[in-house]
């Protein structure tokens, strides 16, 4: 069954913007996720595998509401709690 | 301004998440700095741009690179193993090819955004909109065109679709009337949309 990241043909999203002069990453916690999941995979939490996983696995509406960063962010979340690193709720306080 | 808010409060979470990881030990005090400030180091399209221009002034390297990529890179002191797992890497020449035919590729990551990140920096968000991927494999030649790049119908146009163990890169064609040129001058007429496909250099 195709995911809601399978959008490869699919009609109907907003056109293709471009970005001039585009920051490497847009905020600063963009860039500690990025390092965050590197971190976790190289630890052996999880691999990329499951990671692009609990990515699909997100709720459509979420998935499509979010970011790409937020999406990983998301993703991160939805595993350590699976892997029993943090119930979802210690994980949820900010 | 919700932006703004919601931007706010992600850091927070985020910020969250770091210390209850460090608190149970499984994240080194400093180590996502460390990791942050490694990775600017290491991953630009300056990595991709001098694979090209190597590949334009060394025809033997440009026929080691696209038969076998992820060993001819390793020449210019370059990885593709520098992630969790060696990703294997295919470059695609756009040019003429062996039927006579003019080509263009073109890639994208339909599922995702898988793409070679240690040669080119981390991906435009274009390159991950579900705009781009959606509708660079249904009518790459419209999505070229709103790039600004505009191929006569002659061209043959290729997109490669990226996956977690699979990466591509382009290799463009060498402008004409560049014969002057040293290696490090050809890098620098070599842009990210270019290594992409969604330009011509």
């Amino acid at each position: 069954m195709s995911r809601i990241n399978d959008v490869g043909g699919m009609s109907g999203f907003a056109p293709i913007v471009e970005e001039p002069d585009e920051p490497r990453f847009h905020a600063d916690w963009e860039a500690h996720v990025f390092a965050l999941n590197g971190a976790l995979i190289r630890r052996g939490i999880y691999n990329l595998d499951e990671f692009r996983d609990a990515q699909e696995r997100l709720p459509v509406h979420e998935y499509l509401a979010a970011s790409y960063y937020e999406r990983w962010f998301a993703a991160i979340r939805m595993l350590l709690a699976e892997k029993g690193v943090a119930t979802a709720e210690e994980l949820a306080h900010g | 301004m919700s932006g703004a808010h919601a931007s706010s409060t992600i850091s927070a979470e985020v910020r969250h998440v770091e210390s209850l990881l460090e608190a149970r030990g499984l994240l080194d005090p400093g180590e996502i700095d460390t990791r942050i400030d490694e990775f600017a180091a290491k991953g630009s399209p300056a990595n991709g741009a001098r694979i090209v221009a190597r590949a334009w002034t060394d025809p033997a390297f440009a026929e080691r690179l696209l038969a076998d990529a992820n060993a001819a890179i390793r020449e210019l002191g370059l990885s593709m193993a520098g992630g969790i797992q060696e990703q294997r890497l295919k470059v695609v020449a756009n040019g003429v090819g062996a039927d006579g035919t003019e080509e263009h590729h073109v890639v994208v990551c339909t599922l995702c955004s898988c793409y070679p990140i240690a040669l080119l920096g981390p991906s435009p968000t274009w390159y991950k909109s579900e705009a781009y991927r959606s509708r660079v494999v249904r009518d790459p030649r419209a999505v070229l065109r709103e790039f600004g790049l505009v191929l006569p119908e002659s061209v043959a146009i290729s997109v490669w679709d990226a996956s977690a163990e699979s990466r591509y890169m382009v290799l463009p064609r060498r402008p004409d009337g560049t014969d002057g040129l040293s290696e490090e001058q050809l890098a620098g007429l070599v842009t990210r949309k270019g290594l992409i496909g969604t330009a011509a250099v």
